[in-house]
């Protein structure tokens, strides 16, 4: 029991810095936080891209509805490829969380999420947002400049942000603005003015992309004229904004802020927060930008475990869902009840609800998606029917999104596994050990007595340990992490 | 049952207000961009049918409004309604800089944000929160979707609306598991994230039994006949609880596939069939039990659709579109607020809006459900003028 105690901070940091432990990992780690933070920084496994389609096909998948414009599809071939494109992206979709939930560089996937989030992309080409993704996940330990770059120069996000269609004697604005407002500055930063962001665009024009679905810098379309940006003057062309924009201390400011949000809190207003924030911000600009620094000194950090942080933040529809995959050692046989679940709760990956990203939050959860994240282990682990269906957000390019898949999830999860990470526990202590495993709070008399009436009298230890499980995950309390 | 304290001041708030005589909205969302042009068609405009040699509909199938524009023949039940001085069409609603994608631009429209302004909360949420501090109450009925899911539009900072499909099925929903005894250890958590979770499970519960109770101890089941289509079910549920006399004040409904890239025509008309009868069901409804006047029903899309037709027989998404009011009382003169499209007068080659939609939402927030929409919507909007 005392090692359970021990395990809290194990268990803060596994949920925080992954998708939560499984009661393996997490019973039988016995390094101290520090070690486990390091190898979760290590790159152990090397970065692995994610691979559903060839890049080649990019081509190929120029979007349908320009095909249309251009008369070169029928109608059948046009469906065809929507339904091709939105299931390569649903594959991706599904092959991530799935990677969330293996256990492997978890770290590296957290921060992919919270990267996919800050620099929130949605387009229908699959080899663009398959590139895009890739490029998060690669970058996501390493440095802010290089992840800034990269990100910039993606296909996907030019596409997304119209900068395909700024050009010299047109300039379009609004990848310079989000830029600035959402990736680097923030909107209420007053770090930069309306003409910064026209001088700004003026020096991205010609970013672009090719018919191969890679960047290239259309000359003919820039404008070499001067600019004036936070008052510097030149001949600026898109890096040299990227560059100044990494040159003000505001951008790690901002980026250290959003980091501990993920990461730590949403609450920052107190003095002694904001001091911490800025010492963080501080050496991660001195640091030029080196991510897994700033990772370091955050999960290595005392206040990090403080037991008013610990429990304090509600899971992502994708952090639940991942984080019951890992725990269980589960398995979604069917890939639509993965995409099902998180359309119901409000979080599809690759398909975030605009440039601005998730908010996240309490914005998580209404009367709806709590009813449905309390139903979700019996749906999930004892086949409860599926009566719900969420709506469809009227894109034709998304309609597979919105599909229930069958009445019931099927699932591969092999309990016996689950059960034996508990053998050396007594059986008057199980109970304790679940709720230790699985709730980051200490449970109230009321929740422990529910808890027990409703896994009810079991016929085996095997039995006994499923039926508290389902019902510890059904709390309230199981949102928290 | 113990009632935690929160949830009693705003049971005891309700019963003043609600009940038979409250001014009612109902909003209905045509999701995926309906095209606006071969809704109301201005059938006297010669560029209508260049632009569109397959699509336009014949002048002589319209449904003539007045002498320049008329209804798309699907939309036969609702020109009944129109002949009855029940419709107010609006033409031309939009907001500056468009968004040509549906997500962002139905968000636009859900949060009543500008273009370029990314808000978490949604006008009738926002509608709620105002009406928290107020004696209309706190309670999430107050405002409901029909539907399993809720959407953007009705998240509020301090209450979010209400989702459910009917009340029975919302009930048995906080019957099952833990749902119950754990919402009535509420009253003890703290305001932190755990204690926000209790909160939404408490009011859930709540109002989850209020409409429920509400609508099983009055109208079971309306005496109005509505065509079998999820969307003349969802307003058959919209008119019970109406009937019911909840105190809910927003309804909220959508249909979707109206995203008609590829052979529009079909597909339009198969919709806007249904929502014309559903509508009509539902209206005939509200006069039969008398409450023709007090209900209100808003229908818009996050766009039109651009003027020329596409080479697939469809169209692609373009900006302004219309907006219909439906009963409320409004004045039976001048169905049509204001001018069609201006055809000769793009941009690039999509429809200029004249009228941004949060006049509307002022309009109906101030006039309708008297609220202060300039504290809702952030910013002054012009109202317009639909009840003189």
């Amino acid at each position: 029991m005392e090692n359970i105690i021990k395990s809290e901070r194990l268990r803060h940091l596994y949920w925080r810095a992954g998708f939560g432990a499984s009661p393996e990992q997490w019973l039988k780690e016995d390094r101290p936080v520090k070690k486990v933070v390091e190898e979760m920084l290590g790159n152990k496994h090397g970065f692995q891209p994610l691979t559903v389609v060839d890049a080649d096909q990019f081509v190929r998948n120029k979007t349908p509805k320009k095909r249309i414009a251009e008369g070169g599809l029928n109608r059948d071939a046009i469906k065809m490829r929507v339904k091709e494109n939105a299931e390569h992206i649903r594959d991706l979709n599904v092959r991530w969380v799935e990677k969330m939930a293996s256990g492997e560089d978890v770290l590296r996937e957290k921060m992919a999420l919270f990267w996919h989030g800050h620099f929130a992309c949605r387009v229908l080409n699959p080899v663009a947002v398959q590139h895009y993704l890739n490029t998060v996940r690669q970058h996501a330990l390493g440095n802010f400049a290089d992840l800034l770059m990269a990100v910039s120069k993606e296909p996907a996000m030019l596409q997304f942000l119209n900068n395909q269609q700024n050009r010299k004697n047109a300039p379009n604005e609004n990848f310079a603005r989000e830029v600035m407002e959402l990736f680097t500055l923030g909107r209420s930063s007053g770090e930069y003015t309306e003409a910064d962001i026209k001088d700004a665009a003026r020096a991205f024009t010609g970013w672009g992309y090719n018919v191969s679905g890679e960047f290239i810098f259309r000359q003919n379309q820039h404008d070499d004229g001067e600019k004036t940006i936070f008052g510097q003057t030149g001949q600026f062309k898109g890096e040299d904004v990227i560059r100044l924009l990494l040159e003000k201390k505001q951008t790690a400011n901002f980026i250290t802020g959003k980091i501990y949000q993920f990461l730590v809190s949403e609450q920052t207003n107190s003095p002694e927060v904001r001091s911490r924030i800025k010492m963080l911000a501080e050496n991660f600009y001195k640091s030029d930008y080196n991510i897994a620094g700033l990772l370091k000194s955050i999960l290595t950090a005392d206040w990090f475990y403080d037991p008013k942080i610990r429990g304090s933040r509600i899971k992502s529809p994708v952090e639940l869902v991942a984080g019951m995959q890992h725990t269980l050692g589960l398995v979604f046989e069917q890939k639509q009840s993965l995409i099902f679940i998180q359309r119901t709760l409000g979080q599809v990956l690759l398909y975030p609800p605009n440039v601005a990203g998730w908010p996240g939050g309490r914005n998580w959860i209404d009367s709806s998606s709590l009813l449905f994240r309390m139903k979700l282990p019996d749906l999930v682990l004892k086949s409860g029917e599926v009566t719900l269906q969420p709506k469809q957000d009227g894109d034709v390019n998304t309609e597979l999104l919105a599909r229930r898949g069958s009445d019931l999830m099927h699932v591969k999860l092999d309990w016996n596994a689950f059960e034996s990470a508990f053998s050396e526990i007594k059986s008057d202590q199980l109970f304790e050990a679940l709720a230790a495993c699985l709730i980051p709070l200490p449970l109230e008399k009321t929740q422990r007595e529910l808890i027990l009436k409703t896994a009810g009298k079991s016929s085996s230890r095997g039995e006994r340990i499923k039926n508290l499980t389902i019902a510890l995950m059904a709390l309230p309390e199981y949102q928290l992490c | 049952m113990m009632i935690p304290s929160f949830l009693k001041a705003y049971e005891l708030g309700q019963m003043n207000v609600g009940a038979a005589g409250s001014k009612i909205l109902v909003v209905i969302q045509l999701s995926g961009g309906n095209d606006g042009l071969n809704t109301v068609i201005p059938f006297r405009n010669d560029i209508y049918y260049r632009e569109r040699p397959s699509l336009a509909i014949a002048r002589e199938k319209v449904l003539a409004l007045n002498d320049e524009m008329g209804f798309n023949p699907a939309l036969s039940p609702l020109k009944e309604l129109y002949d009855e001085g029940l419709v107010r069409v609006i033409n031309n609603v939009g907001y500056p800089n468009p968004d040509r994608s549906h997500f962002r631009s139905m968000d636009i429209w859900q949060t009543a944000s500008s273009s370029d302004q990314y808000l978490q909360t949604g006008w009738v949420g926002r509608y709620m929160d105002a009406a928290c501090s107020g004696a209309g109450g706190c309670a999430p009925h107050r405002a409901v979707e029909v539907d399993d899911t809720l959407s953007l539009s009705l998240k509020g900072n301090a209450v979010n609306g209400l989702a459910l499909l009917n009340p029975k099925k919302l009930y048995n929903q906080t019957r099952g598991g833990m749902v119950k005894e754990l919402a009535q250890t509420s009253s003890s958590k703290t305001p932190d994230n755990l204690g926000y979770l209790y909160k939404t499970l408490a009011e859930t519960v709540s109002s989850a039994a209020y409409v429920y109770d509400q609508s099983a101890k009055s109208v079971h089941q309306t005496k109005g006949t509505y065509p079998a289509h999820e969307l003349g079910k969802r307003l058959k549920t919209v008119s019970e609880l109406i009937q019911s006399d909840t105190v809910t004040r927003v309804y909220y409904v959508s249909i979707s596939g109206f995203d008609t890239h590829v052979n529009q025509a079909g597909q339009q008309e198969r919709l806007l069939r249904q929502y014309a009868e559903a509508v009509k069901a539902f209206m005939d409804d509200m006069k039969a039990t008398n409450r023709q006047d007090d209900v209100l029903v808003m229908t818009f899309s996050e766009f039109g659709r651009r003027v020329k037709q596409n080479a697939s027989n469809g169209t692609d998404h373009g900006t302004a579109n219309n907006v219909f009011l439906v009963g409320g009382g409004l004045s039976s003169s001048g169905h049509i607020y204001n001018q069609p499209p201006d055809l000769d007068n793009l941009e690039e080659g999509d429809l200029k809006f004249s009228v941004d939609f949060r006049s509307i939402y002022a309009t109906l927030l101030a006039d309708w459900l008297n609220a202060d929409a300039q504290a809702i919507l952030g910013n002054k909007f012009p109202k317009l003028d639909l009840w003189s």
